[in-house]
């Protein structure tokens, strides 16, 4: 059987319609459809959204597969409402090479759970040094499009200028984690009032901001694409429209976690707060919201960084940076956009779906729901409430922030090309 | 008094009062032919440095052998603590051995608060000095030493007192503890030092911050000089060494612009002809070498109160070693 009709479902939060699946696609949209040979779901008033589409997300294989595999990634994507996500090179060995990035694409196959889309290095060993095989990569099954050293910044300004010009010859993308590294020598958070109470090392916002500046420059100087990921300061924010009203082709992102959580949070010296970009004040996250309220920033993006419960139990300074964030995201954006009033589901759909998808150039990922589109639907109850429980996390780590915080939305079921991968909130 | 000492932003006026009131009948055991009291006998309390400090690790070893107390010293200094396990295992295993009080040191800010939060351990926790965060028994220590000096003795704060702080404050657990504690005593707190070693955000702190060493020192009760490492210099925070004796160290004419009753003090090792110069480090206003002995009273009042002190310290020198209370427990 693979006839699936959602009867009765809010897409994008319109009026409620039936959605008739069949295949791999999505063959009816309208009122009152037939439900013969089909599987029906009730969608009961819920919301229903393209499949999400992640352009950041670490999944740690190869390498560590202690904090997360292929697999348990995928998973956790899926029970966060995602059909796509990027996996980031920053492995063991590194994704710098076809061989790694054709791995790590397979493996996605074989999951079945979502798409993954390999990021591959724009430099060996993300040594910010020699330019990786981008080509190379770009030709592989993987096909790769978007390139990042996440995790570390492209800082040579030389480097960083050829391989946006390189990858110009295949339409590809550089996505940089903006950092400039003497400013941020033995970092550990936002440097402000804060770390100069607590004594921990100051990451400034300049230090992002001045690597931004200088790359929206660079890619207007060779005309090619870049996009900006992880947001995390008002001033970056400023920087990003400014280079958009020059016509010039920038793109960014920012993280659930930056659109909710400031530095406050650091004075617990609680290592879940520990996070890269750090998280930043009060006045950057209204900035942020704002930002992704009017178009300035493009996108949504986890920065799904698992790590293994050691690695987190320790005191701050030996603690890893990063939190887990794909069961979460929705919630989070729920709360922070749409109960704010600064977004409606069908821009959440937008900044989460359609336009990650179109800045990664995935064909199949971030479509319309409508008929002969493929079917990659996530369903949302957003009347839910309840406590984030890590202890249920299909991820293999279970780094939150939001333990026992209450918040708003659960993914109830998402479709992989007409496949049902979450149903009832549960893996399938 | 709170079950633990991480900061002397913990510390209201009155606690810090009550901790110099008891140190001060500490002090006066040092004038006794047996320097001991039996108040913490079959207690337990770990020195814990992840740090080299062989001065601080001293004083406290000392404050709890006068206080009769068993004194295991832990030194993971030098181990290979790239993850950061250790310090839970460490923390785990002094658990198990039944440790009363745990004084740490260690080179991550926060360090002392995650070991006193995060459950890994029963015992009272004491910060040695953690990373760039603060050292509050140093700046009780200080805090003593200028009450002294120039307080009105047994009960009274620093109200009104003004103390000039200078050097490297961006890194410095001293100043940073001597902010919060001085302030609350009701002392007027200025900061001096280049621009480059002042943190951002300092104007949130309860003090004001000058550039200029010679604007501030005729109006300074207690000037204290701290240590500047010499490796700051690579990292381009001042220019040469030279220079920064130059504006910022105290030397002998600096000195005797200070009014008469005013004191220098140093948390030491003093880095003589960097800071401080050695007529000033030697004259008699420098309280270096004094504030060496005020640490240890410190430390036994400071463990006298978190492990169940009560009752006046040492008005009953016969006084039965206290049981442990629930909350130590
Ligand atoms: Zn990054």
């Amino acid at each position: 059987m693979s006839k699936i009709l959602i009867r009765g479902a809010k897409v994008l939060d319109g009026e409620p319609q039936d959605v008739l699946i069949d295949g791999e696609t999505i063959t009816e949209v309208g009122a009152a459809l037939s439900a013969t040979g089909a599987r029906v779901i009730e969608a009961d008033g819920q919301i229903l959204l393209p499949g999400l589409v992640d352009l950041h997300t670490h999944l740690r294989e190869p390498g560590r597969e202690d904090s997360e595999t292929v697999l348990t990634g995928t998973r956790a994507a899926a029970v966060g409402g995602y059909t796509s996500v990027h996996a980031m090179a920053n492995t063991f060995p590194v994704a710098d090479t076809a061989g790694v990035v054709e791995q790590v694409w397979r493996l996605g196959r074989e999951s079945g759970y979502c798409d993954v889309q390999p990021v591959g290095a724009v430099t060996v060993g993300l040594e910010g040094k020699k330019l990786a095989e981008l080509g190379a990569m770009h030709d592989s099954a993987a096909g790769v499009k978007v390139f990042s050293d996440d995790g570390k910044c492209v800082d040579d300004a030389v480097i960083m200028r050829r391989a946006l010009e390189y990858v110009k010859a295949f339409d590809g993308l550089i996505a940089q984690h903006a950092q400039e590294p003497r400013l941020t020598e033995g970092a550990q958070m936002n440097e402000g009032i804060v770390s100069a109470e607590l004594g921990l090392g100051g990451w400034p916002a300049v230090a992002e901001e001045s690597i931004i500046s200088r790359d929206v420059l660079l890619a207007a100087h060779v005309g090619s694409r870049v996009h900006i990921c992880h947001l995390s300061t008002a001033g970056s924010v400023e920087i990003v429209r400014w280079a958009k009203s020059k016509g010039w082709n920038v793109t960014a992102e920012v993280t659930p976690h930056h659109l909710l959580l400031t530095d406050e949070l650091v004075r617990s010296y609680n290592p879940v707060y520990k996070v890269n970009p750090p998280l930043r004040t009060e006045a950057d996250v209204m900035a942020l919201r704002e930002a992704l309220a009017d178009g300035t920033i493009d996108c949504v993006a986890t920065d799904h960084a698992p790590h293994p419960h050691e690695d987190k139990d320790c005191e701050w300074g030996a603690a890893a940076m990063g939190m887990v964030g794909l069961e979460t995201a929705l919630s989070v954006v729920q709360h922070t956009m749409v109960e704010t009033g600064l977004l409606d589901w069908a821009q959440v759909a937008d900044r989460m779906s359609f336009r990650p998808a179109r800045i990664g150039r995935l064909t199949g990922q971030g479509r319309p729901v409508s008929a002969g589109e493929p079917a990659n639907l996530t369903l949302v109850d957003s009347a839910y409430r309840g406590q984030v429980d890590p202890a249920g996390f299909a991820s293999r780590s279970r780094n939150t922030p939001y333990q026992g915080r209450e918040l708003p939305g659960r993914v109830t079921h998402t479709f992989l090309r007409g496949r049902a991968t979450v149903v009832d909130g549960k893996l399938a | 008094m709170k079950r633990h000492l991480i900061s002397a932003a913990d510390l209201t006026r009155d606690d810090a009062v009550l901790i110099l009131d008891t140190a001060e009948e500490m002090a006066r055991l040092a004038d006794r032919p047996i320097k001991k009291l039996p108040t913490l006998r079959g207690r337990t309390i770990v020195n814990l440095f992840f740090e080299d400090s062989t001065r601080t690790r001293i004083s406290f070893e000392a404050a709890a052998k006068r206080l009769s107390a068993d004194v295991i010293s832990f030194s993971a200094k030098g181990s290979s603590v790239s993850k950061g396990e250790s310090l839970k295992d460490t923390a785990l295993t002094l658990e198990a051995m039944g440790a009363d009080a745990v004084v740490i040191r260690h080179h991550d800010s926060g360090a002392p608060h995650r070991l006193a939060t995060s459950g890994w351990i029963g015992g009272s926790v004491v910060n040695a000095g953690d990373g760039t965060h603060e050292h509050p028994t140093q700046a009780l220590l200080d805090a003593f030493t200028m009450r002294r000096h120039l307080g009105q003795g047994t009960g009274s704060d620093l109200a009104g007192r003004r103390v000039t702080i200078v050097g490297d404050i961006l890194h410095s657990r001293v100043a940073r503890s001597n902010v919060h504690l001085l302030s609350a005593l009701g002392a007027d707190v200025t900061l001096v030092a280049p621009p480059t070693l002042v943190p951002i955000g300092v104007g949130h702190w309860p003090c004001e911050v000058s550039y200029d060493l010679d604007s501030v020192l005729a109006k300074s009760d207690a000037v204290m000089m701290l240590r500047v490492q010499r490796e700051r210099m690579n990292a381009a925070f001042f220019p040469t060494e030279r220079e920064y004796a130059r504006r910022y160290g105290l030397d002998g004419e600096r000195m005797a612009r200070m009014p008469e009753h005013a004191i220098v003090m140093h948390p030491g090792p003093m880095n003589r002809g960097m800071e401080i110069t050695a007529d000033v480090a030697d004259s008699p206003r420098c309280t270096a070498v004094e504030q060496v002995t005020n640490g240890v009273s410190i430390r036994m009042a400071v463990f006298y109160l978190l492990l169940g002190g009560a009752e006046p310290a040492v008005s009953e020198p016969a006084a039965p070693a206290l049981t442990r209370t629930e909350e130590s427990s």
